[in-house]
């Protein structure tokens, strides 16, 4: 059971910052998965007087603010033409309308949890997070450091992409994936992620070549098998390490051959 | 702590521990049709309106929506009654004790999109569960009642 002492709406990120800085207190994202947990926390700080919801569009990036909602992503016009709908396919599984509402990027992207589908896509995506206190730093670094008591500000998502596809596994709809899979062209090549290993998800690029003469069914097959050799996968009530990389392989392939439809 | 908000169109003003979530504040407000299901947030039973968007109150701090607009089934009988007629002639539920959430649910449906298909109401409504049924009920409902309302509401209850 959840025990809050207090809670504060922030009034600066000054102020969310330095309160979060006691080992008992929170940041709240959209707080559902902190509900789920046994534990007291002294201060609940949150976030949602500073501004911080909403979507901007300029002709480089996204920047979207920590406090956005699911639902806003999977919804916006600008992000599902950019990404091809793989934004919305990425969101448009997770329970329901309901939790994508409440559940916010800042939070999904702070827990940086092994079952996450936003962090397998925004990390092909090539996307960034600005820190109160680190700064902008890649999602990829971001999701390597370990928990600081830091406020996640807003995400920035380049408009550098030339294509994307988003997969996932599942078991039964609306469940925690098996697997999650992105694959997006990018100008340093095809950056791929895997997610749901069951661990947090991981960047892989095509490091041996084997799209460089295109991506036909071959290719793709090969590139598939290349890549379930590479990601460490696990088990757990969900699935085995074999199967996830079986699954793996498939989802490499087929997100391969539709990408190549796209571009 | 004290709290503001407003509830079914009135202003309410309340004393509440920091923890305590919506779901269990509106109860206490008198406002029983918001019920306890799952509270993993997971089964759309506690489905109430945050500034007429639908979220589950077991994942919601009241303390969160002091300020904001609050909505339960009891403030949207008049809209619910002209649609759950049509759920019961298919007798789409046998406990009935989804209901509530997939009444709120499918209002917050019909007012972003007036004629959905049949995926996207699926779609929409895949985070309200029901143990009974197999949903194909309460989609035959909800097209029905989509169908009525193309006619001009004539011949209600068929």
């Amino acid at each position: 059971m959840l025990s809050i002492g207090q809670y504060v709406r922030a009034q600066s990120l000054e102020e969310a910052y330095t309160l979060c800085q006691k080992k008992s207190s929170v940041v709240l994202g959209g707080m559902l998965w902190l509900k789920m947990q046994d534990r007291t926390v002294g201060t609940a700080i949150d976030l949602c007087e500073l501004g911080l919801e909403g979507i901007e569009e300029t002709e480089e990036e996204f920047r979207i603010g920590a406090m956005t909602s699911l639902r806003a992503l999977e919804t916006h016009p600008g992000l599902a033409a950019y990404t091809r709908g793989a934004m919305a396919r990425c969101l448009g599984s997770i329970v329901g309308v309901q939790f994508r509402n409440l559940a916010t990027i800042g939070g999904s992207l702070y827990g940086r949890f092994g079952f996450s589908d936003p962090l397998t896509l925004l990390l092909a995506l090539g996307a960034r997070v600005e820190l109160y206190h680190r700064g902008v730093v890649s999602l990829e670094e971001f999701a390597a450091l370990p928990y600081e008591r830091d406020i996640l500000v807003r995400v920035i998502l380049p408009k550098e992409a030339q294509g994307a596809v988003y997969l996932s596994q599942r078991n039964t709809a609306t469940d925690f994936p098996v697997l999650t899979f992105a694959a997006v062209c990018r100008p340093g090549g095809l950056a791929c992620a895997v997610g749901a290993r069951p661990g947090k998800a991981k960047l892989f690029w095509d490091e041996e070549k084997i799209l460089a003469g295109g991506i036909n069914p071959d290719s793709a097959r090969r590139f598939g098998q290349w890549l379930a050799g590479q990601v460490p996968f696990g088990s757990d009530l969900r699935a085995g390490a074999e199967y996830r990389r079986k699954i793996c392989e498939v989802l490499a392939r087929r997100a391969l051959l539709e990408l190549a439809k796209e571009v | 702590m004290e709290i503001t908000l407003t509830l079914n169109g009135k202003n309410i003003r309340a004393q509440i521990a920091p923890d305590t979530l919506l779901l269990d504040f509106l109860r206490q407000q008198g406002c029983l049709s918001v019920k306890r299901g799952c509270e993993t947030s997971n089964c759309g039973l506690c489905t109430v309106f945050l500034d007429e968007k639908p979220v589950l109150s077991c994942g919601v701090l009241a303390a969160r929506a002091a300020g904001h607009q609050v909505q339960t089934l009891e403030g949207l009988q008049s809209e619910a009654e002209e649609f759950v007629g049509f759920i019961a002639d298919q007798g789409a539920e046998q406990c009935g004790f989804c209901n509530p959430g997939f009444v709120m649910n499918t209002i917050a449906l019909l007012r972003q999109n007036p004629d959905p298909t049949d995926d996207e109401i699926r779609a929409f409504l895949a985070g309200n569960l029901c143990r009974c049924s197999g949903y194909e009920g309460q989609l035959r409902g909800i097209r029905a009642y989509l169908d009525w309302k193309k006619r001009g509401g004539a011949d209600c209850g068929e």
